[in-house]
């Protein structure tokens, strides 16, 4: 097939994350979910789940607890606003960084809220 | 079956024969009887086929495209500035792919209004990458619609049937009806090389960057400058592709040959005229009023404008002292289109040293204005006895009267 | 009467990718995500040059899940019609066909089309998401955009006309469904659509959605600002099926209230508004007592 099949002729594109790369790296904040706070972590049932219903960019899990994937997270501060406990809040990337976390870290070692 | 019926019932039942799915057509004179007709067969049941009376041509050919993206064979008609207001679905359906076959009923642009025959519309569409087939009599109108509709399926390059408003799409001349069993031997079900559909979804035509860019799979994929490339590629190659397709109607049918040019009396000819549409089958009679004269003079018809057939033509006409360009349409703060196309094929030649014909470039009928067969007889008698090469920069508008 | 769907009764399946190119905090993303859970996987999806052409993908990467067919600026609702009509002639008219088409596309270069469709009433949902400018293209002023908003072409004075009412032009065409819905209330949306699709002919769904850069405002704010926009009465969710009007979900709850927020929380909360006077501002409160009176009237 080479390069002059169908596919390959025309402007056909498929699925897949990323189109804007690792958007995580747009990030100047990020939201930290406190485990104390979060209704359905608390709960250890289905409840609440409006960060998950209002994430722009799909990257909160509707698991319990709730987690975040800081590879494409871009920081928008939605989550942390809607939350009626407010269990979320934004802290500064530089200074996870600083406190030697590696952005990308939590989600590469899979569901797990970075706390 | 023989009928006598005008140009544009012709083409409606090419249309019809051809199965098409979806047409979505607006109506704009001439084409309009076209629309007219296929609106009768639907309602009569004669033709299964969505129609859709659209709003404008944009949405006409909007209609096309994304039926065809869909998979379904579909069809429009349109003429002049209904062309133009669909321009820029012109260059999408080509650079999408598409196999949309539409009828371009030749007629004048505004401004000033025109409603009279002309190629400006079509012959302005030519850099769209679009197939274009022009028609000299009603049987090469039905014909080259099924041809259309085979040719654009083959090579998934839209295609556009021209033919000779009022002259040809109102006039009534006898023609044979392909039979459909025929029909369904040369014309195949449309196969889609890919259909919109969500068990396989894709997200077509979108932004496509200036360079290439690794996809989903980690392969890297083209940039719009080889998508472009692709296209123009097999545009060339549509030149052997419609050969094929000319072949295989011969064969089927019984009638054709050359997919490319229509010659007439050229193979002695000192002197060939090239042209479009039913102009060069009026030059016939032009062509034996001067070979009574003693002139060797013959006519080049190009039944396949784009892709350019410019090695046929150029071997079909060196052996001439001289060509005769005349055509219906300009280039606007330049000269006719065919006229430079000849000049361009011809200057390849010339490169390598062998003796080519001069070129002469003519223009008539802008606007409708009739082309009568004596004025071209007394133009093409002065240019084979007078000096064709004092003619200067501009060519020559038969039938002007400033 | 259908129960409303709740945040636990959504489906969980999402159709939408991360890592789009929509700013950060898009309005546009929440409603196109939950709005894709409505529609489900058996649709085709027709979108016009727009922020959404941006989120969905450059090729050859898809944000989006769903086959969508990119198409010329003026012709969305023209395509959808075609699609549609493909897929009657190909006998697979299970498949929904979605138009998603920004304000300019459906309201201004977008109106010829979508009107002619409409008067067809070809069988497709049209949604729009007003976020009230071409914003992909940096901000410049539309149809939708509301009056006194400051845009790039407006840069200076705000805008001086009206926003155009492309609801009530839709209801105009009688069509059976029109309504609006706010990103800020998703849930509201998401029956919308499932209602709409069970629904034939051409359905029209115009949804406000929030734009940080465009509006200026920070982004988390972006639902904040569009519940706002509800609770001032300066936009209202509403249906108008078979052309009867009803306000539904926090509207219709503002109707029993009868106590909206004064409309300056909503104006000041945004900094395209700057420019307004407090003589404009007292002018949109007046224009919005006024309609609401009318609502409390007919309620």
């Amino acid at each position: 097939m080479g390069t002059r099949g169908y596919r390959y002729k025309t402007s056909h594109s498929l699925s897949g994350p990323g189109d804007g790369g690792k958007t995580g790296s747009w990030r100047v904040q990020r939201p930290i979910i406190d485990l104390e706070r979060c209704t359905p972590a608390r709960r250890g049932s289905e409840a609440c789940f409006i960060c998950w219903l209002y994430c722009p960019d799909n990257v909160i899990s509707r698991t319990i607890p709730p987690t975040i994937d800081y590879e494409y997270c871009k920081g928008c501060g939605i989550c942390a606003e809607e939350c009626p406990t407010k269990a979320i809040t934004m802290v500064d990337e530089a200074d996870v960084v600083a406190n030697d976390e590696d952005p990308a870290a939590c989600s590469t070692e899979g569901p797990r809220p970075c706390t | 079956m023989h009928m006598i019926e005008n140009g544009n019932v012709a083409a409606a039942i090419g249309v019809k024969l051809a199965g098409a799915q979806v047409i979505a057509a607006y109506p704009i004179t001439p084409q309009t009887p076209l629309t007219e007709k296929l609106s009768e067969f639907i309602e009569a049941g004669e033709m299964k086929a969505q129609h859709i009376p659209v709003e404008s041509e944009h949405s006409a050919l909007a209609a096309c495209i994304a039926a065809s993206s869909t998979g379904a064979r579909a069809f429009t008609a349109t003429s002049a500035n209904g062309l133009l207001y669909m321009h820029e679905q012109v260059h999408w359906a080509a650079g999408a792919r598409l196999p949309i076959v539409m009828c371009v009923v030749n007629r004048a642009v505004g401004a000033p209004w025109n409603i009279w025959n002309d190629h400006q519309d079509s012959i302005s569409q030519r850099d769209t990458g679009w197939i274009q087939m022009y028609c000299c009599d009603h049987q090469q109108i039905i014909d080259s619609v099924l041809k259309a509709f085979a040719i654009a399926e083959a090579v998934s390059i839209p295609v556009m049937v021209c033919y000779d408003g009022y002259l040809l799409s109102h006039t009534y001349m006898p023609f044979e009806v392909p039979e459909e069993q025929q029909v369904a031997r040369f014309l195949k079900p449309f196969r889609p090389a890919y259909a919109l559909d969500p068990e396989n979804p894709a997200n077509l035509n979108t932004v496509t960057l200036p360079d290439t860019r690794v996809d989903i799979n980690g392969d890297m994929a083209h940039g719009y400058m080889e998508i472009r490339y692709l296209l123009q590629e097999d545009l060339r190659a549509t030149l052997a592709v419609a050969q094929q397709t000319e072949d295989s109607f011969k064969q089927i049918f019984g009638r054709g040959g050359d997919a490319l040019l229509e010659p007439y009396r050229c193979d002695d000819a000192e002197y060939i005229v090239v042209g479009l549409g039913s102009l060069t089958y009026q030059l016939h009679d032009v062509v034996e009023t001067l070979r009574s004269e003693g002139h060797k003079i013959g006519v080049m018809g190009i039944r396949l404008y784009r892709p350019f057939p410019a090695e046929a033509l150029v071997q079909a006409v060196r052996q001439a002292r001289g060509v005769f360009v005349i055509e219906k349409a300009v280039s606007y703060g330049y000269e006719g289109a065919l006229f430079s196309d000849v000049k361009a094929a011809l200057f390849e030649s010339a490169q390598s040293g062998d003796p080519v014909p001069f070129v002469k470039g003519m223009v008539a009928g802008i606007g409708g204005r009739e082309i009568r067969t004596a004025d071209l007889t007394d133009t093409l008698r002065a240019a084979v006895t007078g000096s064709p090469r004092d003619a200067g920069d501009d060519p020559g508008w038969i039938g002007l009267r400033l | 009467m259908t129960p409303k769907t709740t945040i636990l009764t959504l489906p969980k399946e999402e159709l939408v990718h991360p890592g789009s190119r929509a700013c950060t905090g898009c309005g546009l993303s929440i409603a196109y995500r939950i709005g894709l859970k409505a529609l489900g996987p058996d649709t085709i999806l027709v979108v016009p040059p727009s922020c959404l052409t941006v989120l969905q993908g450059l090729f050859p990467v898809a944000t989006t899940k769903l086959p969508c067919l990119n198409v010329t600026f003026a012709s969305t609702a023209a395509a959808a019609t075609g699609v549609m009509e493909a897929l009657k002639a190909q006998g697979r008219e299970h498949i929904k066909v979605v138009a998603w088409a920004g304000d300019g596309g459906t309201s201004d270069i977008g109106i010829q089309a979508l009107s002619g469709a409409a008067e067809r009433g070809d069988d497709f949902l049209f949604m729009c998401y007003d976020n009230e400018g071409y914003m992909n293209t940096g901000v410049q002023r539309s149809g939708t955009t509301p009056q006194g908003a400051i845009t790039t072409n407006t840069p200076f004075k705000g805008k001086l006309q009206q926003k155009k009412d492309v609801p009530a032009i839709m209801a105009a065409h009688g069509i059976d469904y029109v309504a609006t819905a706010s990103a800020a209330y998703p849930l509201d949306l998401y029956d919308k659509i499932k209602k709409a699709l069970t629904l034939k002919g051409t359905k029209y769904i115009h949804i406000h959605t929030p734009c940080p850069p465009g509006w200026g405002f920070e982004p988390r704010y972006s639902v904040k600002v569009g519940r706002s926009a509800i609770e001032t009465g300066y936009y209202d969710l509403y249906e108008v099926e078979q052309g009867v009007f009803r306000l539904t979900g926090a509207s219709e709850k503002l109707v029993e209230k009868q106590q909206l927020v004064p409309v300056r929380e909503y104006l000041q909360s945004q900094a395209r508004f700057k420019l307004l006077s407090e003589e404009q501002i007292a002018q949109i409160q007046s224009q919005i007592d006024t309609k609401w009176a009318g609502y409390y009237q007919a309620g």
